[in-house]
C-alpha cells in the first residue's frame, strides 16, 4: 500500500515516467474503486481480495493537448479568457499585482518597426521539454503523459525555482491563505501553481474554460485540440497557417502556439 | 452453519473487546448515502493509503474514476451545525476531525483542498485553521464536552455509523 513517486527524482525524465507508469499499473490492483472483498477475521485482522477493473487512465500518451491562439482574432479590450479561468479555477487577486496568482494574462505586443499593437493571452505553454520540470528539486513539477504540465502540490516545497526557470512567467506562488477552493482545483498557500489546461474538463472530454469563454465572446481566437491527431482542427490549422511558438530560440516545443503574431 | 457460528463467535469477541474501550471513543458522525461495501473498519484503517494512492492516479494519470477522493468523501460525510450550515474543517464537529482530534493528528489536506462539498461557502475564517495554534484550554474543553455527552462505546459508534 505504500507508494513513493518522488524517490526516483534523479533519474532521467523518460525513465522516471516509465517507472511511474509501471508502478501505477501494479498499484491498480489496489485501486479502491475496484471491487474489494474484505472479510474481518478478528478485530484488526482483515482478509482482503482485490479484483476487477484496470485503471482507465485518461492521460493518454498517444495524445498531446495544445492550444492555437490566433492573435488577429483576439480583441485588445476583451479579457473573458482571464476571467473565465479565474472563475473556473478559483484564483483571484489580493490587491498585490506583483505577487497575485495569475494563471493566464493578456499581453500587449508592439512591433517597434511598424507601431502595430496586438493583444493575446499568455498562460503555461505546456512545453514538451519544460524547464520548470528540469529544475524542480522534489519532482513536484511534472508533465502528464498527454503533455499537460502540472504541479503536484503535495510535494511542492514552494522553492519557486520553476518560476525562475519558466521563460513565460507562467507560474505563480500563492502567498496568502486560500479559502473556498474548487474541489477540482485545490490550491494553497506556499505552493506554486499555473494553468492546468483545465485538466478536469479535458479528462471529462471538455475544452478549457478560456477556449469556451473566447468562443462565447464571439472571437473564436483559441483553438484546443490534440496535436498528435492529424485530423484534429488544431493540427489542420497548424498545417495551413504559419504559426509560432513563443521564444522559439529555446526549442522547448510548447503545446501552445500563436498565429498572426507580430 | 459453521460459518454462521464462526461469525457469531468472532462478533462476540469483537464486542467484548470493544466494550473495554474508553467511553471517550470518538462519536463518528453518521453519513448519508450507500454504506461502503468494504465496511467501515476497512475504511478507517486504510483510507489514508487509498486516498494517497488514488490521488496520484488522478493527478498524474488523469484517472478520475477512482473510489477514494476527498471530493467523494464529502458527498456523504458532511456534518451540519445547529443552524443547518455544513461545517468546515475549522469546526471540531467536522467528519475528519471527529477521529483525528481524538488521535491528536492534524491533517494538512485542507490547506489546499476544500473540506466541504462544492457550493458551500467556506468563509474567510476557514483559512486560519492551519496557521492558528490551538487555543489554551482547548483540550480540556474538548474533554469536558465529551464527558457531557452520552458515552458511546466502540460497538455503539460502529452501529450508529453503519
Amino acid at each position: 500500500m505504500k507508494l513513493r513517486i518522488s524517490s526516483d527524482a534523479r533519474q532521467p525524465p523518460a525513465q522516471k515516467a516509465q517507472n511511474t507508469r509501471a508502478e501505477l499499473t501494479r498499484r491498480d490492483l489496489l485501486r479502491s474503486g475496484a471491487a474489494v472483498a474484505s472479510l474481518t477475521l478478528a478485530p484488526g485482522v482483515t482478509l482482503m481480495a482485490f479484483g476487477g477493473s484496470q485503471a482507465q487512465a485518461a492521460a493518454d500518451a498517444d495524445k498531446r493537448w495544445g492550444l492555437l491562439i490566433d492573435v488577429n482574432k483576439c480583441s485588445a479590450d476583451c479579457d473573458d479568457c482571464v476571467s473565465a479561468c479565474s472563475t473556473e479555477n478559483g484564483w483571484k487577486g489580493h490587491g498585490h499585482p506583483e505577487t497575485d496568482a495569475q494563471w493566464i494574462r493578456k499581453v500587449t505586443l508592439k512591433n517597434k518597426a511598424t507601431g502595430r499593437e496586438s493583444s493575446m493571452p499568455v498562460m503555461c505553454q505546456h512545453c514538451e521539454a519544460p524547464p520548470c520540470v528540469d529544475v524542480c528539486p522534489t519532482g513536484a513539477s511534472f508533465k502528464r503523459p498527454d503533455g499537460i504540465v502540472l504541479v503536484d502540490k503535495h510535494i511542492c516545497i514552494g522553492c519557486r525555482y520553476c518560476m525562475m526557470a519558466c521563460p513565460f512567467k507562467a507560474r505563480s506562488f500563492v502567498h496568502e491563505p486560500v479559502v473556498d477552493q474548487k474541489s477540482h482545483a485545490p490550491r494553497g498557500q506556499g505552493t506554486v501553481e499555473a494553468c492546468t489546461l483545465c485538466i478536469h474538463r479535458v479528462d471529462a472530454g471538455g475544452v478549457p474554460a478560456c477556449v469556451e469563454a473566447c468562443a462565447d465572446a464571439g472571437h473564436q481566437a483559441i483553438l484546443f485540440g490534440d496535436l498528435r491527431d492529424p485530423e484534429s482542427a488544431i493540427s489542420r490549422a497548424l498545417l495551413e497557417y504559419p504559426t509560432l511558438a513563443l521564444r522559439p530560440d529555446l526549442d522547448l516545443n510548447p503545446g501552445v502556439r500563436y498565429a498572426n503574431l507580430g | 452453519m459453521i460459518r454462521l457460528a464462526l461469525i457469531l463467535v468472532l462478533g462476540l469477541t469483537g464486542m467484548v473487546s470493544a466494550e473495554e474501550r474508553s467511553s471517550l471513543w470518538p462519536s463518528v458522525p453518521a453519513a448519508t448515502g450507500e454504506p461502503h461495501a468494504e465496511g467501515n473498519e476497512f475504511w478507517r484503517k486504510n483510507h489514508m493509503d487509498m486516498m494517497r494512492h488514488d490521488r496520484d492516479l488522478t493527478m498524474r494519470m488523469g484517472d478520475r474514476q477512482v473510489g477514494a477522493s476527498l471530493k467523494a468523501c464529502f458527498d456523504c460525510h458532511t456534518v451540519r451545525d445547529d443552524e443547518g450550515h455544513v461545517v468546515t474543517y475549522r469546526d471540531e464537529r467536522h467528519f475528519c476531525r471527529s477521529c483525528h482530534d481524538f488521535a491528536a493528528v492534524r491533517v494538512d489536506c485542507f490547506t489546499c483542498h476544500r473540506s466541504t462539498p462544492d457550493g458551500v461557502d467556506e468563509g474567510e475564517a476557514h483559512a486560519m485553521t492551519q496557521a492558528a495554534p490551538a487555543e489554551p484550554g482547548a483540550i480540556a474543553a474538548f474533554l469536558n464536552r465529551l464527558a457531557g455527552q452520552t458515552p458511546m462505546t466502540f460497538a455503539g459508534a460502529m452501529e450508529a455509523n453503519r
